[in-house]
């Protein structure tokens, strides 16, 4: 333990973790649901930082156009059209939290115990020097392509799909009169 | 740097997650705590990545995957609960009782 102190890479991930792990409570427990898309985007933040700790500093701006740049606005977005109750509200949790508490406390305890399990004292080799984009990029269109492709796809069903969710089925005489305008 | 350590923080944040998901009644609340969930996976993804060093930098394409699907079903998650809310005014998951017997 006193050699994990030293090294300073532990001390900048642990100025990263305790934030993140802080905002991920009060996304799940916060009374006021506009509190927890902005704390959503500190413990995304914070993540980032971890993947730039993690000499992935790609995979980590990317993260942060698409999920602080878009997805958080899609939220909010959503937060304001659905009528969602934005400030304090008491109903936004189930009455009853106990089995909740209970499936999340067995889901933390199983798998840290098999991943301590299983990687012990596992160094992680040669951070610090980032990874080039290209490989990335070369090992997206070489190695991956298909699931890329299908990853495309996926991006165009969503899409179609959202536009036909959101939009307003009109009655027969409204569709008349949307086409003679 | 070890690696038990970022693979107990993302539990951490999974088990959050869960928390989140089961004890959460408004729908959006719902959607935010299995993007913690999703982000948790990241971490993992990465700091595997990181141990393992693959040569087309494996981990962290699948965690731009991951990103992606994440974007694709937040879009599709807020609009069925857009079409909920503009069907049954309520966007509690425990009123959408409608195939319940």
């Amino acid at each position: 333990m006193t050699d994990w102190m030293t090294e300073p890479a532990n001390w900048a991930f642990l100025v990263v973790a305790i934030p993140i792990v802080i905002s991920a409570f009060r996304v799940v427990t916060t009374r006021n649901i506009v509190h927890a898309v902005l704390f959503l985007v500190l413990a995304l933040a914070g993540s980032a930082a971890l993947f730039i700790l993690l000499s992935a500093e790609f995979v980590a701006w990317v993260l942060v156009l698409v999920y602080i740049g878009a997805v958080v606005v899609l939220f909010l977005f959503g937060i304001m059209i659905t009528r969602a109750p934005i400030g304090y509200e008491t109903s936004l949790d189930h009455a009853n939290r106990l089995p909740a508490v209970l499936a999340a406390a067995a889901t933390f305890l199983l798998t840290s115990w098999l991943s301590i399990e299983a990687f012990g004292d596992r160094e992680i080799s040669n951070v610090g020097s980032p990874t080039p984009t290209e490989i990335i990029g070369v090992g997206i269109i070489e190695r991956f392509v298909i699931p890329f492709e299908a990853v495309g796809f996926i991006l165009l069903a969503a899409l179609i799909g959202g536009v036909t969710l959101a939009r307003k089925d009109l009655t027969p005489a409204e569709e008349d009169e949307a086409s003679s305008v | 740097m070890i690696l038990n350590q970022f693979l107990v923080l993302a539990s951490l944040l999974f088990a959050l997650g869960v928390y989140g998901l089961l004890a959460r009644r408004n729908a959006v609340a719902v959607l935010l705590s299995v993007e913690l969930m999703l982000a948790a996976v990241n971490i993992n993804l990465v700091a595997f990545e990181a141990t393992l060093r693959s040569t087309f930098a494996t981990g962290q394409i699948f965690s731009i995957f991951v990103i992606t699907v994440a974007a694709a079903e937040v879009g599709i998650g807020l609009g069925i609960v857009l079409m909920i809310f503009r069907n049954r005014t309520s966007g509690n998951v425990d009123e959408l009782d409608l195939m319940k017997w």
